[in-house]
This record gives structure tokens, C-alpha cells and sequence, in this order.
């Protein structure tokens, strides 16, 4: 009998923290089975975030570093420039990189790091309690917005790829979710393609992808899957913002 | 043959660093140093190494603390507001135990100061450099060979001690123009053969995977950690004490003085001396770990001589700041006799002839 399906050799076995209905866990088995199939995992050295995904390092099953909030652009920067042939990926949350980082994230993709950046889209700080975020939603409800984001006070959500699509040095950035299995298997393609661009040394590359948060978001995880759909993705909408295939 | 090359105290810094076998510098612009990205940023590229002139001095250290992470001797530097957005970085490259160079040529603050030379981040780096229990070896050259030199032991110690080093040093020096010599071609090529590290992380080729974290969550592991980083810096004390002394077998009046001060304090000695006044030096070398059993010592001697004399013997300190060495001269007197303070914040410089009048009023 032929084995067909396993645990990636590029995750633990180590039992996740993550909250029940939480998009983690699938985006990080995503990642190692890309990882897997690509055959890089002994050349691949993660950066995890400040936030739940912070024990990341705990999951994976190849070299991850620890970094500083917002910093992890920064500090693949500095691994990559010094170890050109290794694949070198950060995984991060919206305050990492959209708040503390928005230096670091427009300054990595800006320069055309050969990095790869998995960016995880909860419209919340979720480690901390559930704070505004900069992503968070007009109108949503957070810790630090009990009457709901307003516009004139809390400005609006930050889109990120868009923000990034004007950057030259950014050739491949696509958003993605991960709250039904067509989705998800459409974050498995374009993840395995952000590494791909890596691979081929053409430049930086950006995937973000809108993750359920059932217990921040006081919702059932069925619910959160489709307020991710029928909220979320109206804010933030699915789909490729940039896909320049520059050849050196 | 030693040829000697005349060289500013900047760009001395960028040829030890070169020479250290620096694989990677980040850096970011910012008066007096501005020489060293400028020089580096040539250099570098030439060698084939890495150069980046990142967006601001927080990502320049967090690129420092990748490249350490990668196993390559890295460095960066700044100048005091650019070391204060340096801290968290520096907190995390101790936390994580990872080597690295820090350069920190002072100049006048609070705030945005000005661009004269000063020392008035002693406190700040001396007394961690970033936050919670946060030791760097702290090297303060005071002059051009040294600026060379002591950054080539920064790489060295950084290494050996799993830490980061910042080398102290001031806006004055940074400009200063001396001849210097090189290390041979020999010794060169000796310090930049390196055994991989067993920690680093390049890719998890023929071994387990690794991680580099300095958060420790479990009941008791982050004490514990600490304890441990606690023992490496009582190895450090233990070792890595470096000092220079003058004239101290009869002095009554020791000057306690490190980088530029202490060139100015040689002068005013050898001056005062000239005019009868029993005047001595102590010049820490390594500010941390701070020397304090020679002043101690001396603080001994200079108290059994007392009684014997018409003036109190004294300790003079002098530093272009407040007052910051002073409180560990002071501990480290215990006492004993009295400590007196000579200063210039701000960027002022202290000269020859204040500090020969304050000798005279001790």
C-alpha cells in the first residue's frame, strides 16, 4: 500500500498553542508542505513574529529565528545578504508588520530583497488581547475600539499590498485567505509561487493572507470563515496585485 | 616593514573592522560618523562583503543581529540618538547571545544635541545598552591606532563571549588624523579563519534544526538564562579588565579619565608635573567591565599617604558629560578619599588649562 498523505517533514510534531478555528495552524502546514515539495527545508531559515505565531520557531521543523516586533524584514535582510543560496522567509501578523514595521516591510521590498513574506491578515492584535490593528475593519469592535474603528479618530485599514504594488523592488504579491478549501489550496499555490520568485532570485515577494480569529472576533469559527468573505474581503480584497516576472 | 599610514579616527575603525574579518556592515547616516558608511560602503563592495545603508538605525541593528544569526561577523554604527534606537536590538543580541560590533562616536545630547564630540552615553553603555539585565563590553579608544585596534579585539571578544561589544568613541577622535599601523598580512589572514559556530542558523543541512529566541516563557527558564548570562559576565570581569597607568607610585592627584579626555588628561599631567604637582592617570581602557580594583588599590595607597600630606589626596575625574564614570570611580573608592569631578557636557571640551586650575583648587 502506497503512502499518500503525511505530516510534512517540515512540521513538528509539537502541539500548536493556537486558538480553536484559528488560520494558523493551517498556514503553517501550508508553508511545510511547500517546503516539503520544493525540497528546500535544509536551506531554509524562518523568522518568526512578535504575536500568537511568536513560538513559530516551536512548529517548523527547519532553522527559525526570533526577531523583534516589526523587525523581521530587517533581520531576513541580514541573513540573506550574507547567505545568498539559503531561503530565507518571515512570518508575520498586522501589528509586526503593518504597524511597528511599515519601515522595515517598504524598505525590504523597496531594496528587492530575494526574500519571501508570509503575512497573516487578522484584522486584530491578537496576542495581546485584541487591540486595534492597523488592519482592523471600520466599524469593528476591538479592545481599544469598544464603539466600533472610526474613520476621524482610528484613520482607515491599511491595505498592504496595495500599499506595496507601487514598489518596483516588489515583484509578486497576491492575497489570499484560508476559510474554505478552495481558498486555502489557492494560499498552498500562491505561497509555493512566493517561494518560487525566491528560488529564481527575482525579487521580493508578499503573501497575505486573511486568517480567521474566532475567539478575538466573538464569533463561532464557522461564522468566522464567513465574516473573512462577506466582510473581510470587502475591505481587503482577494487576488494578484503584482506578478512582474523581471528576469536578471 | 611597519609603513604607517595617516589616517582619521573614523575611517581607522572601518580598516580594523576589515581586518577583524567583518563580513557585514549596516550603517545609516548620522554626524560625526558619517565617514564610516561612506568608507565601508567602497570598501566593502571591493572586498565582496556586504554593505547596506539601511532605512534608519533600528534596521541597521536588526540587520546586524540577522547577519550574527547567519554565524558572519557583523557590525554597524551610529552616534548617541542613533545608539538610543539601537537599544531594543541590542537587548535582543544579548538575550540571544549572538556577537556583534556596535560603534558609538558620541556627540553632545540630549535630544538632537549637536555634532562636537562628547561622552555623554557612558551611562548608556556601560549600564547595559538596553534593557533588563543587558551587559556589553564597552572598549573606548582614545586614539587613532586605537580606534583600529581596539575594533579589531571588539570582533575577538564579541566571539569569544557570545555578546555584543560597543566600541565607545567620540566625535573628536572620530575626526582626528594620526598615523597608524596595520597588522600584517599574517595575522590578518589568521583572524579571519573561524570555525562555524555549533549555534548558527544556515540551513538545517546533516544536522537538527536550531533556534535562535531570547523569549523564554516556561516557570523559572528565563531566571535561570539570566543566571547563566550572569556567570559569562563574572567571566568577563574576571578577564577582560584593561587599563593604562601613569605616574601613580607618587601621585597625590589621580586623574580618572577614558578617550579623548584621557589624551587631554596625559597633557595636563605631564604639565603639572613640570610645575611640582604630584599628578597621576588612570585610564580604563575597557570601561566595562570597569577597573576597579587599580582605583581601589590606589585609593588604598593615596589614603595611607594622607595623613602625611598638607592637601587631602584626590581622585580627579574628568569626562565631557555631568559626571557619569565618576559614580563608578566612586564605588569603587568606596570612600576612602575624596573623588572630586571635572566636566564638559554638551559637546564642550575639556582643555589642559581648566583641568590644571581645578588640580590646583583641590
Amino acid at each position: 500500500m502506497k503512502k499518500i498523505f503525511s505530516r510534512p517533514q517540515s512540521l513538528k510534531e509539537t502541539q500548536h498553542l493556537y486558538c480553536p478555528g484559528c488560520g494558523h495552524g493551517i498556514i503553517h502546514r501550508i508553508i511545510a508542505e511547500v517546503v516539503d515539495e520544493l525540497n528546500i527545508r535544509e536551506r531554509t531559515i524562518g523568522i518568526a513574529p512578535v504575536g500568537c505565531a511568536v513560538f513559530a520557531y516551536d512548529y517548523w521543523n527547519f532553522d527559525v529565528t526570533e526577531a523583534a516586533h516589526g523587525r523581521p524584514p530587517a533581520v531576513a535582510t541580514g541573513i540573506k545578504r550574507v547567505l545568498p543560496d539559503r531561503i530565507v522567509f518571515t512570518y508575520q501578523g498586522d501589528g509586526d508588520l503593518a504597524a511597528i514595521g511599515t519601515a522595515e516591510i517598504i524598505h525590504a521590498a523597496n531594496r528587492g530583497e530575494r526574500i519571501t513574506v508570509i503575512f497573516i491578515n487578522n484584522a486584530c492584535y491578537g496576542m495581546t488581547g485584541g487591540q486595534m490593528a492597523p488592519t482592523t475593519i471600520l466599524g469593528q469592535k476591538t479592545l481599544t475600539t469598544p464603539f466600533g474603528r472610526d474613520a476621524t479618530r482610528d484613520g482607515y485599514p491599511l491595505k498592504v499590498c496595495e500599499l506595496l504594488s507601487s514598489l518596483e523592488g516588489a515583484v509578486y504579491l497576491e492575497r489570499t485567505a484560508v476559510n474554505s478549501p478552495k481558498n486555502a489550496l489557492r494560499t498552498k499555490k500562491a505561497i509555493k509561487k512566493a517561494f518560487q520568485v525566491q528560488l529564481n532570485h527575482l525579487g521580493f515577494s508578499l503573501v497575505e493572507v486573511l486568517s480567521q480569529c474566532p475567539v478575538i472576533w466573538h464569533l463561532e469559527p464557522v461564522e468566522a470563515c464567513k465574516w473573512v468573505e462577506e466582510v473581510m474581503a470587502k475591505t481587503f480584497p482577494l487576488g494578484v496585485f503584482k506578478d512582474t516576472n523581471k528576469h536578471e | 616593514m611597519t609603513k604607517k599610514v595617516l589616517m582619521k579616527g573614523n575611517e581607522a575603525i572601518c580598516e580594523g573592522a576589515i581586518a577583524a574579518g567583518c563580513q557585514a556592515y549596516y550603517g545609516y547616516p548620522i554626524t560625526p560618523q558619517n565617514e564610516i558608511p561612506a568608507y565601508m560602503a567602497k570598501k566593502m563592495v571591493e572586498l565582496g562583503r556586504v554593505f547596506l545603508q539601511a532605512e534608519s538605525e533600528l534596521a541597521a541593528i536588526n540587520m546586524v543581529f540577522g547577519s550574527a544569526v547567519a554565524g558572519v561577523r557583523a557590525m554597524t554604527s551610529s552616534s548617541s540618538p542613533g545608539i538610543s534606537l539601537k537599544q531594543e536590538g541590542i537587548s535582543y543580541l544579548v538575550g540571544c547571545e549572538l556577537p556583534a560590533v556596535i560603534v558609538n562616536v558620541q556627540r553632545g545630547g540630549p535630544g538632537l544635541g549637536n555634532i562636537s564630540g562628547s561622552q555623554g552615553d557612558y551611562f548608556q553603555a556601560t549600564k547595559g545598552g538596553g534593557h533588563g539585565d543587558c551587559r556589553t563590553i564597552v572598549l573606548a579608544p582614545n586614539s587613532v591606532q586605537e580606534m583600529y585596534d581596539l575594533t579589531i579585539l571588539a570582533f575577538d571578544l564579541a566571539e569569544k563571549y557570545r555578546n555584543p561589544v560597543t566600541i565607545l568613541t567620540d566625535g573628536v577622535l572620530g575626526q582626528m588624523l594620526e598615523p597608524i599601523i596595520f597588522l600584517s598580512e599574517e595575522r590578518r589572514a589568521k583572524s579571519e579563519e573561524r570555525e562555524v559556530k555549533e549555534w548558527v542558523l544556515n540551513g538545517c543541512k546533516g544536522r537538527e534544526p536550531r533556534k535562535i529566541r531570547s523569549l523564554l516563557m516556561a516557570e523559572g527558564a528565563l531566571e535561570e538564562h539570566n543566571w547563566k548570562l550572569n556567570e559569562k559576565y563574572n567571566k568577563i570581569k574576571k578577564n577582560e579588565v584593561r587599563y593604562e597607568t601613569h605616574n601613580l607610585e607618587d601621585a597625590e592627584v589621580v586623574l580618572v579619565a577614558f578617550g579623548i579626555a584621557a589624551r587631554v588628561g596625559k597633557g595636563v599631567m605631564n604639565t603639572a608635573r613640570e610645575e611640582g604637582y604630584k599628578v597621576g592617570l588612570i585610564r580604563p581602557i575597557i570601561l566595562w567591565p570597569f577597573p576597579e580594583k587599580i582605583i581601589s588599590d590606589t585609593a588604598n595607597r593615596l589614603r595611607s599617604i594622607a595623613s602625611s600630606l598638607r592637601r587631602s589626596p584626590a581622585f580627579l575625574v574628568v569626562e565631557m558629560n555631568l559626571g557619569q564614570m565618576l559614580e563608578d570611580v566612586k564605588l569603587a573608592v568606596n570612600g576612602k578619599v575624596p573623588v572630586e569631578f571635572y566636566g564638559r557636557p554638551g559637546g564642550g571640551l575639556v582643555t589642559q588649562e581648566e583641568i590644571f586650575e581645578r588640580i590646583k583648587n583641590i
